[in-house]
């Protein structure tokens, strides 16, 4: 866009699409927070009243609400960990000459592929099924007794099953980096007289560390919204103990029919998530800068 | 100490013998080129040397102990890439101090020796950079310095310069002599260029699909070439190959002169030739002609010359600098 005639058709070009994006946000957005200053229940229509923010006391001293901000931190943080970390040992297998590596990296990154409700279907009923599931029956083997996953570890087994859902996208961007690492770099290093543990915290690591960035970035995102994995095992229980954030506000919304609340909660939410997001990208945004 | 010797060394990839056996001595102190075409092996030779790459079979002895099976850090040899190979999240200071790092050396030993090579390679002002931000020479450098830091028993370049601009290069080439002249360590230098070959060496090898050619001194490969690959691969302009009944009357199969032992004439003289195109450099004038029933040949005139395209000219050999081949490419000898 070098003249100034050039400038101005491109944006005017491009004026329609950034003007639908937008509104296809603010739209919905400005309905929120509208509803979430109005007292809205679905089970007294036509009684609408503008309460002012009392909807936002209620949602933040509600105990549930500190119980699923926890909740939702725990599995945030507990997700990050496991797939960065097994992201690049996995990562670091498949970049190796092994034998049948192009079926392996399929098959690793395969449950990425498959939707949240049936993963969740696939862990609930053939894996962590205390009669039944295979851990049972692993666990049988062993002579050991079942593990009632879903009553005795709750948060951990959704932890377990969002991991898995996520590894293939930690090891898919982390593989690639892997092999953009130039490996007249590694021989360098090994001229050097670094051993391949030293290769790996001083050059690979340091090489991977944009792209690590970049996963936990975009899985925090979508890591703050788990829902499906949790409304198909647990439906938020026993009590509060799966119930994150976005959870909550589904069960003010669906289950008691609170529109307002649940709307009140739902921005909530959004600040929540800008706050990790401002949090994440002072943190380790300065990565992305090099 | 840096002498090297290889005894039979041999490479194969699978069934491919790359390298099918390469003999060679390198004195201490020595300045070696290892120059030929792309894929004749030298690099290979190099990494083969450096440890980067397991020999198939044979022996690399450095000072008399056989390293074949050693890690390369054991060697005692750095390297420098043709990519460099700049570790890019550390600093100068950091890139150069690695190699000591790994070996445990004291922090004072490290900022000692750092800053030593940072003056002989003018470094001293960017040590705390990183390396996106140098210019390609100064990168360069850098790679040296981490070389240099190691106090190795030889160094290793592999086409060190071809990532470089014309000036920056013939400029690196001067400095990588200076520094050869300073530390007196064995270098062993791979490129494609003659050029570097010529000007660098204390001794050339030239090789050819994984075999070695010709070892000797750059003017005894210029003078005396072993075989015709040699005669075309130093020299530049490609040295001509004549058969057909001028090289009858030599007594051999094919005759080489190079193109400045030829004398231009516009009157008379051995073959006759149409000029196809000049190139006008001022100290010298390149000829790109026809000759009559010979095919193309160049001729590199000294001086200005005022030949264009479609003038006929005659060119003579300098007796004595006509090298004879045989049906199978070895020189004869003079006749």
């Amino acid at each position: 866009m070098s003249t100034r005639a050039s400038t101005l058709t491109g944006r005017i070009m491009s004026a329609p699409s950034i003007i639908v994006l937008f509104l296809w946000m603010a739209v919905p957005l400005g309905m929120t927070i509208y509803f979430s200053f109005l007292r809205y229940n679905l089970l007294s229509p036509g009684m609408e009243e503008w309460i002012g923010t009392l909807n936002y006391e209620f949602f933040l001293t509600d105990p549930a609400f500190f119980a699923s901000l926890a909740n939702t931190l725990l599995l945030v943080g507990s997700v990050l960990v496991i797939t960065v970390v097994g992201g690049i040992l996995l990562g670091l297998m498949l970049d190796q000459p092994i034998f049948g590596r192009g079926i392996l990296r399929l098959l690793v990154i395969a449950p990425f592929f498959i939707m949240p409700t049936v993963n969740a279907l696939v862990w609930k009923n053939l894996l962590m099924d205390p009669v039944s599931g295979m851990f049972a029956w692993l666990a049988s083997l062993l002579g050991l007794p079942a593990i009632d996953w879903f009553t005795n570890v709750p948060l951990t087994s959704i932890i377990i099953m969002v991991s898995w859902q996520w590894l293939p996208f930690a090891v898919l961007i982390l593989l690639t980096a892997l092999q953009s690492l130039d490996r007249d770099q590694k021989e360098a290093a090994q001229m050097d007289g670094a051993g391949p543990v030293a290769i790996f915290f001083y050059i690979t690591l340091p090489h991977l560390s944009r792209a690590i960035t970049v996963v936990v970035l975009i899985e925090t995102i979508f890591l703050l919204t788990v829902f499906a994995e949790i409304f198909v095992t647990t439906g938020g229980g026993p009590g509060l103990a799966t119930t994150n954030i976005a959870f909550l506000v589904y069960t003010q919304a669906l289950l008691q029919y609170d529109v307002g609340g649940a709307s009140a909660g739902g921005i909530v939410a959004v600040i929540l998530a800008n706050i990790v997001a401002i949090f994440l990208i002072r943190l380790i945004g300065k990565n992305l800068d090099k | 100490m840096g002498a090297i010797r290889l005894e039979k060394v041999k490479k194969s990839f699978g069934t491919l013998d790359v390298i099918p056996g390469v003999d060679l001595d390198i004195n201490d102190g020595e300045f070696v080129v290892f120059v030929g075409p792309s894929g004749c092996g030298k690099s290979t030779l190099l990494r083969l040397i450096a440890g980067l790459e397991d020999v198939t079979d044979g022996k690399i002895l450095i000072d008399g102990t056989d390293v074949a099976n050693e890690a390369p850090a054991k060697r005692g040899l750095s390297m420098v890439f043709q990519s460099y190979a700049l570790y890019p999240h550390m600093t100068v200071y950091n890139n150069i101090a690695f190699g000591l790092k790994m070996a445990g050396e004291s922090k004072d030993v490290i900022d000692q020796k750092v800053q030593s090579a940072a003056k002989i390679l003018n470094l001293t002002d960017y040590l705390e950079r990183r390396p996106g931000a140098l210019s390609g020479g100064q990168r360069q450098r850098v790679a040296i310095g981490r070389a240099i830091v190691r106090n190795p028993a030889a160094f290793l370049f592999d086409e060190p310069l071809s990532n470089l601009d014309a000036a920056l290069r013939v400029n690196m080439r001067l400095e990588i002599t200076g520094l050869h002249q300073e530390l007196k360590t064995t270098m062993i230098y791979v490129t494609h260029d003659q050029v570097e070959a010529m000007t660098m060496a204390d001794k050339i090898v030239v090789l050819q699909a994984g075999r070695v050619e010709q070892v000797g001194k750059p003017m005894d490969l210029y003078n005396n070439p072993a075989n015709k690959f040699v005669a075309g691969f130093i020299g530049s302009p490609k040295m001509n190959f004549l058969g057909g009944e001028l090289a009858a009357k030599h007594n051999c199969h094919e005759i080489g002169i190079r193109p400045e032992h030829l004398t231009v004439s516009t009157e008379s003289g051995v073959i006759a030739a149409t000029v196809k195109i000049a190139e006008h450099l001022g100290a010298e004038t390149y000829l790109h002609v026809e000759a009559d029933g010979l095919g193309p040949m160049t001729v590199r005139a000294t001086g200005e010359m005022p030949l264009g395209e479609h003038d006929k000219i005659f060119l003579t050999p300098e007796q004595d600098r006509i090298h004879r081949f045989d049906a199978h490419g070895l020189a004869l000898g003079p006749s």
